[in-house]
């Protein structure tokens, strides 16, 4: 028997030293890892984008006035619209629609001057390419609005006419309605699940499969500090990834921090934590690391997609689906990080979340501590 | 205070018999071989001892030490080396030898006077990756790493198959080296011709130990009159000899089958009646019998490899 000549703190180092090293020796991984984020971000913010810009629009007014050319100019200065053509009947929009150069007409009726200022009735007509009913939907309802606006600064200030009621919206924490402040949360969540669940079961798994594992298991060293150390790595990598997102999301995407910065590292760290038990729990259940890959990409990844509120409401969803969401770490991070990072709220506000988080660690935890036998079979 | 301890341990997989109940007790400072075919429950009885496996039933000792209670006290005396290569692949040869020296506790140098004869081959290539290595280097790293913390039993499974036969006989010196040092050494190993090369052997086939001895007994116990025919058309010639009333049995050993004769018999008379068959350039020669033909006696057939 030898006598003790390094103690448990170096044991961790020497394991925290091998798990950085198998992480930074393959380096398609690690370049994939950190390119994660940025691809991520990128994509939902330039490509895959459900925000309206840039509507061609044309034009129809058989007889310019001072108020159909001050709806239509306050209409193009909109940055959601840009002129895309006058014209000169109705017959000739409905060719330029059809042959998709334009997406929307602004139609005015041939009138006698003055008629809007007079009544404050605008005869008007929209006509919209609606082959993508929510892009349509969008583009009219923005228009509408652009235009009402204008007929009310022609008909003068609304004491003057005290029987119309015009409802003033506010869109809060997302004037703009842009799409980033939705989905900054909902990559952050994305990445971070792939990042340490994904990677952290693949990393156990490949022990398993390689054989290493029944090495370390014949020796002193306590599977405890054998997970232990693949964990710190992924948060070192989880730590940069979170600090990639935020930085592209601030500098990029014009997607402001507008709550405790504090509370969003926090919450994210605890995040991390959740999810690198998730990959524990995986790596526990299973045997190879294309299974772990399977389950952590499939099973755990397309929920967060689909159910954690970043591409389609969760509140539309049938009951089913939408208690199956509660069971999403992701969803409850999302939600947590719009709050903190969009709305500003205080940390009170999501004490729910945050329970939930703790709660489903502590759970993982346990059943993957359970599991995860210091014997093979 | 025999080395190892091994009371009617059993093991099944499902409906898979892997250990039917072996028993045996390893000497202190002995090189023990474990000899049977690929399924004979070699690996299992390694993962067993080394308390990677629980035993479905039976008792075991290691050290001193009963596998089912006192197993963590075990993996810290033993040096195991499991059938397949199972280092770090991206780390290089010393980072391996290093991992494990600290893993026990440990440094490389306080016990490098024991891998000295091992390590320093593969010294020079100590900043490859051990991907990198050929098999007979990476066997000679994983015994490194299996003895680095000075263990007092190792745990060989297998640690010829696929090697080199130089490596090979490498391997084997080093063992004796090792047991001149008190290392204890249980060995499996599928090829019979290394039995010879253990102090004592456990012949064993699915899930049984056949036979335990050392390999001169086991020889002395089994052995008959061996005969080696070789001819021109060798699959029906096995077919011929088998149905020979002079043949007690034959089995195809490479190049040559091996012949027990019934009693009386005489090689000139087999020869005479073989060439009367039809067949050609028979040759008959009387050889000592081997382990595997103990083998095959006592296990009734040919399932074993030949080097």
């Amino acid at each position: 028997m030898n006598e003790k000549t390094t103690s448990g703190a170096s044991l961790f180092g020497a394991f925290t030293h091998k798990e950085i090293r198998h992480i930074l020796r393959d380096r398609r991984t690690l370049l994939i890892l950190l390119g994660i984020p940025v691809i991520q971000i990128v994509l939902f913010g330039f490509a895959i984008t459900t925000e309206v810009r840039d509507v061609r629009v044309g034009i129809l007014d058989p007889t310019p006035d001072v108020a159909t050319r001050h709806i239509t100019d306050r209409l193009l200065a909109n940055d959601y619209f840009t002129f895309a053509g006058l014209f000169s009947s109705p017959a000739a929009v409905e060719r330029s629609l059809r042959r998709g150069e334009i997406e929307m007409a602004l139609v005015f009726a041939p009138s006698s001057p003055g008629r809007i200022t007079r009544d404050g009735t605008v005869p008007v007509q929209l006509i919209a390419d609606a082959s993508d009913p929510n892009t349509a939907a969008l583009f009219t309802g923005y228009a509408t609005n652009i235009i009402t606006a204008a007929a009310g600064e022609l008909a003068g200030t609304p004491e003057e006419s005290p029987a119309r009621l015009l409802p003033e919206m506010r869109l809060l924490y997302n004037p703009a309605m842009r799409a980033a402040y939705n989905f900054v949360p909902g990559v952050m969540g994305l990445v971070l699940m792939l990042i340490c669940a994904m990677m952290t079961s693949i990393s156990i798994v490949r022990e398993k499969e390689s054989g290493t594992l029944e090495l370390l298991l014949v020796s002193p060293v306590r599977p405890f500090v054998i997970i232990a150390a693949k964990i710190v790595p992924y948060l070192i990598l989880s730590g940069i990834n979170i600090a990639t997102i935020l930085l592209l999301s601030v500098y990029v995407l014009d997607v402001p921090v507008v709550g405790s910065l504090f509370w969003l590292v926090l919450v994210s760290l605890l995040f991390v934590l959740v999810s690198l038990s998730i990959g524990i729990f995986v790596s526990s259940i299973v045997r190879s690391q294309v299974a772990a890959m399977l389950i952590s990409g499939m099973v755990l990844m397309m929920p967060v997609v689909l159910l954690s509120g970043l591409l389609f409401p969760v509140e539309n969803m049938p009951i089913l689906l939408r208690w199956t969401s509660h069971l999403i770490p992701a969803k409850w991070y999302i939600a947590a990080m719009k709050k903190i990072m969009i709305e500003g709220a205080p940390v009170l506000y999501i004490l729910r979340e945050i329970l939930v988080l703790v709660g489903m660690g502590i759970l993982l935890l346990l059943v993957s501590w359970k599991k995860f036998n210091d014997r093979i079979a | 205070m025999a080395a190892i301890e091994i009371d009617g341990i059993t093991k099944r997989y499902g409906s898979v018999e892997a250990l039917r109940g072996v028993s045996a007790s390893v000497e202190r400072g002995e090189i023990f071989g474990l000899i049977g075919p690929d399924g004979a429950g070699k690996s299992t009885l390694f993962r067993i001892l080394t308390t990677l496996m629980s035993a479905d039933g039976g008792r075991a000792s290691v050290d001193g030490l009963d596998v089912a209670q006192e197993y963590r006290k075990i993996r810290s005396r033993v040096g195991y080396m499991p059938e397949r290569f199972s280092l770090y692949l991206d780390l290089t040869v010393e980072e391996n030898l290093k991992l494990f020296a600290t893993l026990f506790h440990t440094t490389v140098e306080e016990n490098y006077a024991l891998v000295q004869g091992i390590y320093g081959q593969i010294a020079p290539f100590k900043n490859r990756r051990a991907a990198a290595l050929s098999g007979g280097m990476k066997q000679k790293l994983a015994l490194s790493c299996a003895l680095i913390h000075k263990p007092s039993i190792l745990f060989l499974d297998e640690p010829t198959t696929g090697v080199d036969p130089v490596s090979r006989e490498e391997l084997w010196e080093i063992l004796g080296h090792l047991k001149r040092q008190g290392i204890t050494t249980l060995v499996s190993t599928p090829y019979m011709n290394e039995a010879r090369l253990c102090d004592r052997i456990a012949l064993m086939q699915e899930g049984r130990f056949l036979e335990v001895a050392s390999p001169s007994a086991i020889v002395a116990r089994h052995g008959r009159t061996v005969w080696a025919v070789r001819g021109d058309r060798m699959s029906r010639l096995l077919v011929d000899l088998r149905a020979h009333p002079a043949v007690e049995t034959c089995f195809a050993f490479g190049d040559r089958h091996h012949v027990t004769p019934c009693p009386g018999a005489t090689t000139r008379h087999l020869r005479e009646e073989m060439e009367a068959q039809g067949h050609r350039e028979v040759e008959i020669q009387e050889i000592a019998p081997g382990i595997e033909d103990c083998f095959i006696r006592i296990a009734g057939r040919p399932d074993v490899k030949d080097e």
